[in-house]
């Protein structure tokens, strides 16, 4: 160390260089292991450090050797270096920064000193297999070679306090993807631009310019700055494309994208994939080629011309090229003496390089030694042919040219330029590059008129530059270059694994003799370096010792990632939808312990779950079920899909009825249950369980699309359009009577499974149901969503003297066990048939038709598969866990717990259980084992309900009460208000207004009708537009064309009634079948508006939102953050606006979702606006 | 990631959609042997190169769209055929 310290900083920094690319004029402090140190800006770390004389950056992976500068890259595998607080960093291409602080690492105890490298001297024991050999026997004595071990790890230092980092994904679309700054990419990127092509160009290094750089600097600075200045060309360096994929998706890497973000990822979708990478240095194999001082003639170049850094003071090259020839001229340059030029194109070779912990002289093939400190190899190139393998390119390896060059092209849209297809002199190279360029971008355009052809929101074609014809491409020459892979020594074929050439010959020996066999057994490629800088000689070694040549070997297949990505990019942001109902913050501010239930939210309790249900068996209490699926059904031939769908029948259910049904997969499996009310002669609302709303819709919709076209009936999901709220106890009936106006509760007039619909708390097109999932007399209202939060705190105010209280999903869990009801997807499992279901009464197999029915014909033929009973365990204070097994007297598993609960009503445990069919009767006692080993008893019992089985509680004789007063209705929107308020209508806004260029405002009072009818009928012809486009109709409505034969009708909030009657109106003359929902308070609306909104959206949403592609009045449904959303472009006052609604229980996270995307764009949050009419001036 | 040219709304990420398989008439069930019921519920061609498949645009126009996918490249084209 002492030596190092007495060395002046900059002691290797040559005189100023043509094209370096440090600013002397701005010094850099930072530390390497402790020691102050001082470099420029534009420097790597690495070039810093060798600046300030260091050539030691690391020990090696398994045998701790010293290892300096190789490649002076991104991929350099010696110099991976601590910093701060982040391990492994690539310091030969990270820049420096004022303040770093480096070491080194996998050292111990420091660099110069490493006692680990006690591993060379028994290099011997670490053989290929060498772990798998003697560390796995005998067993017991591996925790003990694991500690062991754990001290050798190859890897730098995780900070547990590690920095708060934001990484992001976000979509990006271009025609012509250019991958590489170099003269061929560039080229390329030049001339795509110039056929009108958007274009985007990304380098992996800081500059662009590519070799270039250092051999023809001026020449580089000039395509740069063309590049640079040209319009179009989006150019990211320190960016990496990792990966391609289907459909030329691209996965572009970008390093340090803005402050305080690490990495991003820009999911790029690309017309044309140009791949113009250059050729990667490939090191010689050879005694000592680990060496710090042995490095490639790149690596001494760019050292030299970016850095103006010495490499070392006395040098040998070997050289079998016209690179390596420059890089003796530019070491010569520099004042470095070259003690040898040893040339492999006349049989030179290098035996052996010499010294300790770095280069000290090096033996020749013609038995000579020199004295040097570094020696430059310069012995051929690996073509990284990574992106064109993942396009289905295949490479072939041409011998004369010692490489790999890519196949034939597997299609249009992706081409290759530059030095990894053939060779060339500047011009050439560029003239290629300009051709391919021209190409692709050709390609891009034709396609982007195709896609624009394609998509509704696009303006009519004639906006699109129409390319003209492109030049002729011609092929580069193939390039001629020796095959020199390895000395007659043995030295490091992988420099990160410590792979070395003897190790692969010994691992064919050993029998791993294909490519793909020796890479896993030696992990030869599946370092850091990925096989960029070995891989070719590693195929030349397993060749050799083969006999066979590398062509017929193969090679190994290039994957993604080609660089490494960090975790966190990977991730991105967290975009993981929930979904809230309108009384969640109640329930948050009240003490509602919340419970995730797929997407939604829920409150589990909020105190004590069986004090709430004794309080609904008592008294009354009322529960939020507002995740329960509905659907609204319209038409004549509703019941017709009813009699498809459910194993009932539905064909003459009356108006004013609700009837429970069951539905099952094509393979009889029951797959969703609820009950279905009929409102009028051709509407209906079915419900649905709360986590299959979705899937129902979905069997819906594929049944009258794909099957039954011809049955007239539309479909509207309105499971968020409504708060559905249970109110259950036997004072059900007086509390609701208290706030309900229109609708006669008595029992004579308002039976068991009935529907109603009404006035609740003042709040009209209130849905009423009488139905019993808790056993209770109790009553299930649907209020319009935006009204859910007054009519659950009207009814608590009302009803203050029943002793009203909320009760959560886990009471109503028990209370429905106490009734024997079962949950689908908890007491059926994925095998489940409706007969093994206790539903046997509900199926009817004398109907036509229904899906599943012919397993259930079959079911029941045969009598298989398990029943559902209801078991009552003989010690009734042991609630035995759920999925607890029910055990045969073989001892063979009979069965299992599905349900399982302390019953507060019966003071005893209850359960419910799936039990094989001899199981099953009546009074059998069944031996049910807990989960701690004990074996339990329980009796099957008669029927499912443990509680009034003969449902005498869901009927009582209470009677209506009076109305009483409550507060006058308040409508709020999804997201909940917070600071200064006013109100628009009835509703409940926030009167903050903002000005800034970005802004983001709830916009959900806004009427939202939806009109539906046959995509080319008369209603269609009648509308002002068309699916795709949106156009404004008189009184300031704007019309939504939001799907094929359907719309979406906007409309100031004092509007919604008159557009409704209107609509209505049309729909009812009109000669076809055709619906009209109000969806105002089923959708959450947000308006974005500023110029920078695409910039927001990227980061949420794949679309591609150029003005071509969704010009202004453009309207589509799609993705954003997880959430099915519509996106409208409504300008105002030329400024952009984007319209933005998806269903209203994920309205509050989307909204804060853009609120986070949107940070760097500067959004704000801003009120609704209340000056005047929102759509249009 | 695969686009799904869909004939409403002009191709989109894969991930929009939800994959329904290969085209699978329903047998009337009033006929149907035990056999042809098997192969409707289970059975799937898996063929190296075009099949036609069925697609719903769940988080676009919400069609049920034909599209015919080459196993082999997953390159996507519209079927005339099937339910639109």
């Amino acid at each position: 160390m002492t030596s190092t310290e007495r060395r002046p900083q900059h002691s290797r920094r040559l005189p100023p260089q043509q094209g370096e690319v440090i600013d002397r004029n701005r010094v850099l402090e930072f530390s390497w292991n402790g020691r102050r140190r001082s470099g420029y800006e534009g420097d790597t770390i690495i070039s810093a450090l060798a600046a300030a004389g260091e050539d030691v950056f690391s020990r090696s992976f398994k045998y701790h050797r010293p290892r300096g500068v190789l490649t002076a890259t991104m991929h350099d595998p010696g110099c991976m270096l601590q910093v701060d607080d982040e391990p492994n960093v690539r310091a030969a291409h990270r820049l420096l920064r004022a303040g770093m602080r480096v070491s080194s690492q996998n050292t111990w105890p420091s660099l110069h000193l490493d006692l680990k490298a006690a591993t060379q001297l028994g290099g011997r024991f670490l053989a290929p297999g060498f772990y798998y050999k003697t560390f796995m026997w005998p067993r017991v004595l591996w925790p003990v070679y694991e500690r062991v071990l754990r001290q050798f790890v190859h890897a730098g230092r995780v900070e547990p306090q590690t920095r708060g980092e934001v990484y992001e994904k976000r979509n990006a679309h271009t025609d012509v993807l250019v991958v590489g700054g170099g003269p061929a990419g560039m080229a390329a990127a030049l001339s795509a631009v110039q056929t009108g092509a958007r274009v985007m160009l990304v380098e992996e290094e800081h500059q662009l310019g590519g070799h270039l750089r250092w051999a023809d600097p001026a020449a580089a600075a000039d395509l740069a700055r063309q590049v640079l200045e040209a319009d179009g060309i989006e150019v990211l360096t320190n960016a990496t494309v990792a990966a391609r994929y289907d459909g030329n998706w691209c996965a572009v890497v970008q390093r340090d994208p803005e402050p305080g973000m690490p990495e991003r990822i820009l999911k790029t979708r690309t017309q044309s994939l140009v791949v113009a990478p250059g050729l990667i240095e490939r090191p010689y194999v050879f005694a000592g080629n680990d060496l710090p001082g042995v490095m490639l003639s790149s690596a001494a170049r760019r050292l030299i011309g970016l850095h103006a850094v010495a490499p070392g003071e006395r040098a040998v090259v070997l050289t079998a090229n016209p690179e390596g020839d420059a890089a003796v001229e530019d070491l010569r340059r520099a004042g470095i003496e070259v003690a040898q030029v040893v040339d492999a194109r006349t049989g030179g070779d290098v035996l052996r390089a010499r010294g300790r912990k770095r280069l000290q002289a090096v033996e020749l093939a013609d038995g000579t030694t020199v004295e040097a400190d570094l020696l430059v190899t310069a012995t051929g190139w690996t073509a990284p042919t990574s992106l064109l393998n993942m396009s289905g390119v295949v490479p072939n390896y041409v011998p004369q040219a010692a490489r790999f060059l890519p196949g034939a092209q597997p299609g249009a849209g992706i081409y290759g330029t530059g030095g990894l297809v053939g060779d060339g002199e500047l011009n050439q190279l560029q003239n290629h590059g300009a051709a391919v360029g021209s190409h692709a971008a050709q390609y891009a355009l034709q396609q982007r008129h195709a896609i624009a052809a394609t998509v509704p929101t696009s303006l009519p074609a004639g906006g699109h530059p129409n390319a003209g014809t492109a030049p002729p491409m011609s092929s580069l020459p193939i390039p001629q270059h020796p095959e020199l892979f390895r000395s007659s020594t043995h030295g490091i074929v992988d420099f990160s694994e410590d792979v070395s050439s003897r190790d692969l010959q010994s691992a064919v020996r050993e029998g791993y003799d294909s490519a793909e066999l020796a890479k896993r057994y030696t992990t030869v490629t599946m370092g850091p370096s990925q096989g960029k800088l070995e891989l070719v000689n590693a195929l030349a070694v397993i060749a050799e010792a083969n006999g066979k040549t590398i062509a017929e070997t193969g090679a190994t297949t290039w994957r993604p990632m080609y660089t490494s990505v960090t975790l966190g990019a990977l991730a991105g942001r967290n975009y993981d939808p929930v979904r809230y109902s309108e009384l969640q913050p109640w329930h948050e501010s009240h003490g509602a312990v919340p419970l995730v239930a797929g997407q939604w939210i829920r409150p589990e309790r909020y105190g004590d779950p069986l004090v709430e249900v004794n309080s609904v068996r008592q008294g009354v209490g009322i529960i939020d079920v507002t995740p329960i699926g509905k659907l609204d059904l319209r038409g004549p031939d509703v019941p017709k899909l009813l009699n498809q769908l459910y194993v009932n029948k539905w064909s003459r259910l009356a108006v004013g009825r609700v009837r429970y049904g069951v539905m099952c997969a094509e393979d009889g499996v029951v797959f969703d249950d609820g009950v279905t009310a009929r409102l009028d002669e051709e509407h209906y609302v079915m419900s649905t369980t709360s986590s299959g709303a979705g899937a129902v819709w979905e069997w819906v919709e594929e049944w009258l699309q794909t099957m039954h076209p011809d049955w007239q009936v539309h479909v509207t999901p309105l499971t968020t359009a409504y708060t559905s709220i249970n109110v259950a106890g036997p004072h059900s009936r007086r509390l609701l009577s208290r706030l309900t106006a229109g609708v006669d509760l008595s029992a004579e007039a308002f039976g068991y499974m009935q529907v109603r619909t009404g006035r609740v708390a003042g709040v009209d097109d209130s849905i009423l149901w009488r139905i019993g999932f808790t056993g209770e007399l109790s009553y299930e209202i649907h209020v319009p969503a935006s009204y859910g939060l007054h009519v659950w705190e009207a009814l608590l105010h009302a009803g203050e003297d029943l002793g009203v209280r909320p009760f959560g999903v886990e009471a109503q869990r028990v209370l429905r066990l106490e009734k024997g009801h079962l949950i689908i997807g908890q007491d059926t499992d994925g095998l489940t048939k409706a007969y093994s279901a206790g539903l046997d009464w509900a199926v009817k197999l004398d109907k036509d038709d229904f899906a599943g029915k012919p397993e259930l014909v079959w079911q029941r033929e045969q009598g298989a598969g398990p029943q559902l009973v209801a078991i009552q365990p003989v010690d009734p204070r042991t609630v035995p866990e759920e999925a607890a097994q029910i055990i045969l007297p073989t001892g063979r598993i009979g069965g299992r717990i599905t349900s399982s609960r302390h019953s507060p009503t019966l003071g005893r445990s209850i359960c419910l259980g799936q039990v094989e069919r001899a199981l099953s009767d009546p009074g059998t006692v069944l031996k049910i084992r807990l989960t701690d080993g004990r074996t339990v008893e329980g009796t099957v019992m008669p029927q499912l309900a443990h509680v009034d089985p003969e449902g005498n509680r869901l009927n009582n004789d209470t009677l209506p009460e009076e109305t009483v007063e409550y507060a006058a209705p308040v409508a709020r929107g999804p997201v909940v208000v917070q600071g200064q308020r006013t109100s628009i209508d009835d509703w409940q806004v926030s009167a903050s207004q903002s000005s800034a260029p970005l802004t983001l405002a709830d916009v959900s009072p806004l009427a939202k009708i939806s009109v539906r009818a046959a995509p080319d009928g008369p209603i269609a012809e009648s509308m002002p537009t068309g699916f795709g486009r949106v156009s404004p109709s008189g009184d300031g409505r704007l019309v939504v064309g939001s799907g094929p034969g359907e719309w979406m009708v906007l409309a100031e909030p004092g509007e919604r009634a008159a557009v409704l009657d209107e609509l209505r109106e049309v729909t009812q003359t009109a000669e076809e079948h055709a619906s009209v929902v109000d969806l105002t308070h089923g959708r959450a609306l947000f308006q974005l508006m500023g110029e920078s909104a695409p910039d927001l959206l990227a980061a949420v949403c794949a679309i591609d939102l150029s003005d071509d592609m969704v010009s202004d009045g453009a309207a589509l449904r799609t993705s954003m953050a997880g959430v099915v959303t519509d996106l409208i472009r409504y300008d105002r006052g030329g400024i952009r606006r984007y319209l933005l609604h998806c269903e209203r229980s994920s309205g509050r996270y989307l909204h804060s979702t853009l609120l986070d995307a949107g940070r760097s764009s500067g959004v704000t949050e801003s009120g609704y606006p209340v000056s005047g009419p929102v759509l249009n001036s | 990631m695969m686009q799904i040219p869909c004939p409403w709304c002009g191709p989109r990420n894969a991930t929009e959609f939800r994959h329904h398989g290969p085209h699978a008439p329903r047998p009337d069930p009033a006929t149907a042997s035990a056999e042809e019921w098997r192969r409707y519920l289970y059975l799937r061609p898996n063929p190296y190169g075009p099949v036609e498949e069925t697609w719903y645009h769940a988080a676009g126009c919400r069609r049920f769209v034909s599209v015919i996918r080459d196993t082999f490249t997953n390159a996507t084209q519209w079927s005339e055929g099937g339910p639109r």
